[in-house]
């Protein structure tokens, strides 16, 4: 049984259908990357799986059991957190309440505040800093330790790179070996596909809301990436 | 030569419905001529209704500006009836338009303060300056005080002339806040504000001056509200400060217009009905008219948002009065007359929702 | 001197306008909702306190904590029953139903206790005095309700910012989605904060009760008088609405003083010229 399954997943906003027949499984333990263009739908596949959007029960099942028509707070609960695109930390609370508070669900594990602060260096600097006066980059790191403190089983990351510079990008990954150590499930949509392949063990690529390509970086060529990624 | 498309408002109801509407308008109008004191008096206290409904519509259900401060203008224009008839001597009827423009000026310096703030803190605002203009009545001596005034230059007329005229009146601020409100619609401004309240962020995007438009409506419904203001105590002859700035003026618009349906012309006149009707049925029964209006309309602006003609219209769809526009290549339109209400493919959050933003505090900061 | 003793009279009145005021605040800052029936829960409170100071024959102090449960019991039931739908409809909605609220909880009360005026007799405290000197005089019972404000202030300051349902109602206020996202049960904790509204206004209901005469009509002016203590203070700032209420509070006795029954007009007056001038309000907390 896969940690997560997705069965013939199609949804949208409204009128807008963003989703088509999305089928995919991910097994515990593994980290997996979805590729794809602006607008591909990578966003919408990680806001169904996290319970932003919502479809029949059956159609997203997590450890075997279907959630697909839970709201996020109880899909948390489960062991499913989701690092939001954009980032959404709390900016009036500090670095250390923006833990606290996304240690909510009470989910106990390795990951206390710690382990987060031993991860992301440094963010323990800035303990008692109010989230809105943090760099970007700070907050992603702190977005994703927040992530962290609900002890996730599947940790689901959301354009880490957007908007950052490449050496803070770079800065942030360097976290990725210590969260895939730890036993968390990572599924990662990312635009800079360098990143994406480099920590996945498993690649799916989209475009425009469906699935063209699946598979592990090794037996997949760059240019057959190149094809997906755009279309051509 | 291309076939010309054109921009049609017309649907096939409103061609029907025009003509009975006048008929009954018609109809109405020779009430005080056969009808009992008692009827003629019960159509100025629905006919009121109605104009209130209305005005207050154009506020929240077109312009998005929810106020609970319009007892404001009812009183203003209570007792610019008093001044101008009683102190200035002009003839009471004269004075129904004076009040408008009255309670329009005061709508200035109102909307300048009550603009600074936004949403449930706009509304109270209105409420705020409502309750100081009733306090400086009440402490004017000039104006009667506390206890109050009489409208004594009306009880000059024979009882049966005077609420001949009063229907009248009442009739007139009736179909002609009706009529405002449609021939507003369909202005160019019209179509501003439909923009703005299907989609303020939109319509602000598309060059739409939201403070502008929503200026005008405030202003407009000030005028309306207090023309009607006037002839509800041409109605009832005596005005204090305490009644005529009463909250229960905003209570009865904002009830009658959430059952009937926000955002709608029909609406407020089909929410007035319900309104008077309940009240007629429960007047036995003390206040209780008002404790199961506002149960209503709590459960209805929560689980019908549009109210009652919503949900009539959802069921019947047919525009009696059309301020819609539709584009038409020969004998075929867009959209097509009244089409179905399609259901979401997707019954999930607005996309507007996932942006994680909460909505702008509804904080002090200029701009409405 | 005289003048000494009404700004004391005033800051002292305007502990109670905050308590007033943190109750709608904190119900606006956690789901951004303006609670339209926020003073009319106030003197249902008192009703409340009245209706068991009939049948124990108990003093209205010993009610206040009855009163609290059965208040923050009914905030709970309205939010979840009603109001969270009125927000999943839109704010324009919620603010409908909190006043159809408003409408419903004031007739009831006419129905059930009449128009007539009511007062709840705390006995000696009352008139009770602190003669400082022969001008400036401090009724032992206004202090005592100041000196309750600021501890319910401090003990709703403690809450937000070292528990964990606190930190919870600060970070939905931020963001409500990141909120859910963190598991945070958005539908409950609207709740809670009604409920916790609720309960403070129960304590502030009850001592303007005690101070006061009130009748099913005085829930308005109560809000009123809550929702310009807050945006005087900015919204969003506990200690600002303190402010808020010790100017309005000040503003009204001194313009009593100088001449009778303009206090509340005066109060307004200040208020709009504050909202003219500096419409963020005097300690607005600035987060980007």
């Amino acid at each position: 049984m896969s940690l997560l399954e997705l069965n013939d997943v199609s949804t949208g906003y409204g009128h807008f259908q963003a989703l088509f027949n999305i089928n995919l499984r991910i097994e515990e333990g593994e980290t997996h990357a979805v590729i794809g263009a602006n607008g591909a739908g990578k966003s919408t596949l990680l806001r169904t799986i996290c319970g932003l959007l919502r479809t029949e029960a059956e159609k997203v099942r997590f450890d075997g059991r279907p959630v697909g028509q839970l709201p996020p707070n109880k899909r948390v609960g489960l062991g499913i957190s989701y690092v939001p695109e954009g980032r959404w930390v709390f900016p009036s609370l500090t670095v250390a309440e923006n833990l606290m508070v996304g240690a909510h669900s009470r989910r106990t594990g390795m990951w206390t505040m710690d382990k987060v602060y031993e991860l992301f260096p440094l963010l323990s600097r800035l303990r008692q800093r109010q989230a809105f006066s943090l760099s970007g980059g700070e907050q992603q790191a702190l977005a994703i330790g927040r992530g962290l403190m609900s002890n996730p089983r599947l940790l689901l990351l959301d354009e880490v790179s957007l908007g950052l510079a490449p050496v803070v990008v770079e800065k942030i990954y360097e976290a990725m070996p210590a969260i895939i150590k730890s036993g968390t499930t990572v599924l990662l949509v990312e635009q800079d596909v360098g990143q994406a392949i480099r920590f996945a063990d498993r690649i799916t690529c989209m475009l425009e809301g469906r699935q063209v390509l699946e598979g592990s970086p090794k037996e997949i060529s760059n240019e057959e990436i190149f094809a997906a990624y755009f279309g051509v | 030569m291309a076939t010309p498309l054109k921009v049609e408002r017309y649907t096939r109801a409103s061609r029907i419905a025009l003509p009975v509407v006048a008929a009954v308008i018609i109809a109405a109008a020779t009430i005080p001529a056969w009808g009992s004191s008692s009827v003629i008096k019960q159509g100025v206290t629905f006919l009121t209704l109605v104009a209130l409904g209305q005005m207050w519509n154009l506020l929240a259900g077109y312009g998005g500006l929810v106020s609970v401060g319009q007892q404001a203008f009812v009183g203003i224009g209570a007792y610019t009836l008093w001044v101008f008839s009683e102190k200035v001597g002009i003839n009471p009827f004269f004075c129904v338009p004076i009040a408008g423009i009255v309670a329009a000026l005061f709508a200035f310096p109102t909307a300048g303060l009550a603009f600074r703030l936004r949403g449930g803190y706009f509304a109270v605002g209105t409420w705020v300056i409502a309750e100081v203009y009733r306090l400086l009545v009440t402490l004017i001596s000039w104006l009667g005080g506390g206890s109050g005034v009489s409208i004594n230059s009306a009880r000059g007329f024979s009882p049966t002339t005077r609420q001949a005229f009063v229907f009248w009146w009442a009739l007139a601020v009736a179909v002609g806040s009706i009529a405002l409100v449609y021939l507003i619609l369909r202005s160019r401004r019209g179509v501003a504000l439909t923009a703005i309240r299907d989609d303020e962020v939109g319509a602000r995007s598309l060059g739409v001056n939201l403070t502008r438009s929503k200026l005008w409506v405030f202003v407009i419904a000030a005028f309306g509200t207090g023309a009607t203001g006037a002839v509800i105590y041409l109605n009832l002859l005596r005005v204090g400060p305490e009644a005529g700035f009463s909250l229960q003026w905003s209570a009865l618009m904002i009830f009658a217009v959430v059952i009937g349906g926000l955002g709608t012309i029909e609406g407020p006149i089909l929410g007035a009905i319900i309104f008077f009707g309940l009240q007629q049925l429960l007047a036995d029964y003390g206040t209780w008219y008002l404790i199961v209006l506002g149960a209503i309309a709590a459960l209805v602006v929560v689980f019908a948002k549009k109210g009652l003609w919503g949900a009539i219209y959802r069921r019947w769809p047919a525009d009696l009065l059309p301020v819609r526009r539709r584009l038409c290549l020969e004998t075929v339109c867009f959209p097509e007359e009244a089409p179905p209400a399609q259901p979401p493919q997707y019954p999930i959050v607005q996309a507007d929702n996932l942006s994680g933003e909460q909505p702008p505090a509804p904080s002090p900061g200029p701009g409405a | 001197m005289i003048w000494v003793n009404d700004i004391i009279q005033g800051i002292l009145l305007g502990g109670l306008y905050a308590l007033f005021a943190a109750g709608l605040s904190l119900v606006f800052g956690v789901m951004r909702l303006v609670n339209l029936a926020h003073g009319d829960f106030g003197v249902m409170a008192a009703y409340i306190s009245l209706a068991i100071v009939g049948s124990l024959h108990v003093n209205p102090f010993y009610t206040i904590l009855m009163v609290m449960v059965v208040m923050a019991i009914f905030g709970y039931a309205v939010q979840r029953g009603l109001l969270n739908f009125a927000m999943d409809a839109g704010p324009l909605q919620a603010i409908l139903a909190t006043f159809g609220i408003a409408i419903i909880i004031q007739n009831v009360l006419l129905e059930r206790f009449t128009a007539n005026s009511k007062g709840l007799d705390a006995g000696a405290i009352e008139t009770a005095v602190i003669k400082l000197s022969n001008q400036v005089v401090i009724g032992w019972f206004p202090l005592v309700t100041a000196i309750v404000s600021v501890i319910v202030l401090l003990g709703l300051q403690f809450f937000l910012g070292r528990t964990r349902m606190g930190r919870a109602f600060r970070a939905t206020a931020d963001n409500q989605r990141a909120a859910q996202l963190m598991g945070i049960d958005n539908r409950h904790l609207y709740g809670m904060a009604m409920a916790f509204a609720l309960t403070i206004v129960a304590i502030g209901g009850v001592f303007i009760g005690i101070r006061t005469t009130f009748n099913p009509s005085a829930g308005p002016m109560r809000l009123i008088f809550a929702y310009e203590a807050v945006i005087i203070g900015g919204l969003g700032s506990l200690w600002g609405t303190l402010v808020g209420g010790i100017i309005l509070g000040v503003a009204q006795v001194l313009g009593d003083h100088a001449q009778q029954g303009w206090g509340i007009l005066v109060g307004h007056l200040v208020f709009l010229a504050l909202l003219a001038f500096r419409p963020q309000g005097l300690f607005a907390k600035q987060v980007q």
